[in-house]
């Protein structure tokens, strides 16, 4: 145990000396996940809101592969990402494979259909509360998806948090199209994997701790500046 | 909100600032390991200027990111397979740089004797004899192929409880052997940096088919335009020079050293 206490206080002391190593990893993983999480938000919150208020023929079959999408295997993903942006690759040109841009992409597939399914089903209810309201004022199809989205951006907030927790933690996919590069695509969780292969497991674990931190960290600055739980609102 | 959003998106989605050159390396997950890395990669930044990205793999998918063109070189150790790659175009030539050895690393009380072999050979045997635990690599890369190259010179084909192939890196597959106190390959690099030791020590290093060759393979260029061939000749000069010499020689870890170079000058 003595070896886990002196991992702890390694982490610990890289956090209070601001070292700058450790914060360019926490500072990347950031940026990762958050810009994920962004692209991700604008391409499902809406998507989930238009299945929502669409009545469409293959409407069941188009949910139903939506949500069995939420459980995306990260590691068949990170293959696939990897196969297209690969020099080999259809995408090759772009020369994206082990860039950061490359773990955006891989992250954004991985959690587009959490965000998106957790969405349909929060604006579905919604829906059935405005649902004749909205079509008393002859709202467009537009308008009502924007009414929706807004109404409803408390329970969507939990949607993107359940994506950037998904993104944040992930190791199998960036590690493939991200190869874990000292300053340049190493984030926590590759970082973690890679000092657990050195053996270096109580600093892994320290490194887990400043993960753990962070997402927490994460969650209630958001709650905090979109003010939930007061008094007023919900 | 305190701050635009479009400021924000724009400042999340700016890629990696440029900076220096940068030339990406595939190398094995020994070099990596051993740290001599650490060491170079700065003295390489000051001296030419160019940011060295490595790409940790096993040997087997180093050579798949040289022949994709996802890389600009390679370095790493497995000399059949070396020449294959280049026999097929994929690189332009192989020169070597260094070498260390691998050695055969097990539990403390010994149980197979395996201090008292005679040869590498004879240690495989000892192994597989009494059914002992063996953790190989089981991932393609150069150490797997020395271990598979070993066992078929001791006349056996591991298979059985007693063999288990990790299919993963040193690192990993030496946590595995420490976990289940078991007779695991390695280079000596990886074994020197490991801080899981357990209840394991080496045991037998020493028969020169032990020796470890490691060369450097610049991507050809003729079949990927955009492959950085040349910083990977400067690199490749660098590697080759006095400086790299001492720098590689000098490094210890514990009062033992890890590598010898050995690039003849052209």
């Amino acid at each position: 145990m003595n070896g886990v206490a002196q991992g702890l206080w390694d982490a610990w002391w890289l956090i209070i000396t601001f070292d700058a190593d450790l914060y360019e990893i926490i500072f990347l993983s950031l940026q990762v996940t958050v810009s994920a999480v962004i692209i991700a938000s604008i391409i499902g919150l809406p998507m989930g809101a238009w299945l929502a208020v669409n009545r469409f023929r293959f409407r069941r079959f188009v949910i139903a592969v939506l949500n069995a999408l939420m459980g995306l295997p990260p590691v068949v993903v990170g293959l696939f990402v990897y196969m297209a942006l690969s020099r080999a690759g259809p995408l090759g040109g772009f020369g994206l494979l082990f860039s950061p841009s490359a773990m955006i992409i891989a992250q954004v597939i991985i959690i587009t259909p959490l965000i998106a399914s957790i969405s349909h089903q929060t604006i579905r209810d919604l829906w059935a509360e405005y649902h004749d309201l909205l079509i008393s004022m002859n709202a467009t199809r537009m308008q009502r998806i924007k009414a929706l989205l807004w109404d409803g951006k408390r329970a969507l907030l939990t949607a993107t948090l359940a994506g950037f927790g998904r993104a944040i933690g992930e190791v199998g996919a960036i590690m493939i199209v991200g190869g874990n590069i000292e300053h340049a695509t190493r984030v926590l969780t590759t970082a973690i994997a890679l000092e657990t292969g050195k053996g270096n497991f109580a600093f892994a674990m320290g490194l887990g701790l400043v993960l753990i931190m962070l997402s927490l960290l994460v969650n209630l600055l958001i709650h905090s500046l979109s003010r939930t739980e007061r008094a007023s609102t919900w | 909100m305190i701050f635009h959003w479009k400021t924000l998106i724009a400042v999340l989605l700016m890629a990696s600032s440029s900076h220096a050159e940068t030339l990406k390396m595939a190398v094995t997950t020994s070099f990596y390991n051993s740290g001599l890395s650490e060491i170079l990669l700065p003295e390489i930044a000051a001296d030419l200027g160019i940011e060295v990205q490595l790409i940790v793999v096993g040997t087997g998918q180093a050579l798949r990111l040289g022949q994709t063109g996802d890389v600009d070189a390679i370095l790493v150790h497995s000399r059949v397979a070396e020449q294959a790659f280049l026999a097929a175009g994929f690189g332009t030539h192989r020169r070597e740089i260094m070498y260390n050895d691998f050695i055969f690393i097990g539990p403390i009380d010994d149980p197979v004797d395996l201090a008292g072999a005679s040869s590498a050979v004879d240690a495989l045997q000892r192994i597989a004899r009494n059914g002992a635990s063996f953790v190989s690599r089981g991932d393609d890369s150069g150490t797997h192929k020395k271990e598979l190259s070993l066992w078929e010179a001791a006349g056996i084909s591991p298979s059985g409880a007693w063999y288990r192939a990790a299919g993963a890196g040193m690192g990993a597959t030496l946590n595995v052997a420490s976990g289940m106190n078991a007779f695991v390959m390695s280079d000596r690099a990886s074994w020197l940096n490991f801080g899981n030791k357990g209840d394991l020590v080496l045991l037998y290093a020493g028969d020169p088919v032990l020796f470890n060759q490691y060369a450097y393979i610049p991507v050809n260029p003729a079949l990927h335009s955009y492959v950085r061939n040349d910083l990977a000749v400067l690199l490749e000069t660098w590697l080759t020079s006095e400086k790299a010499a001492e720098l590689i020689n000098e490094y210890t870890i514990n009062g033992e050293s890890l590598f010898t170079f050995n690039a003849v000058s052209q």
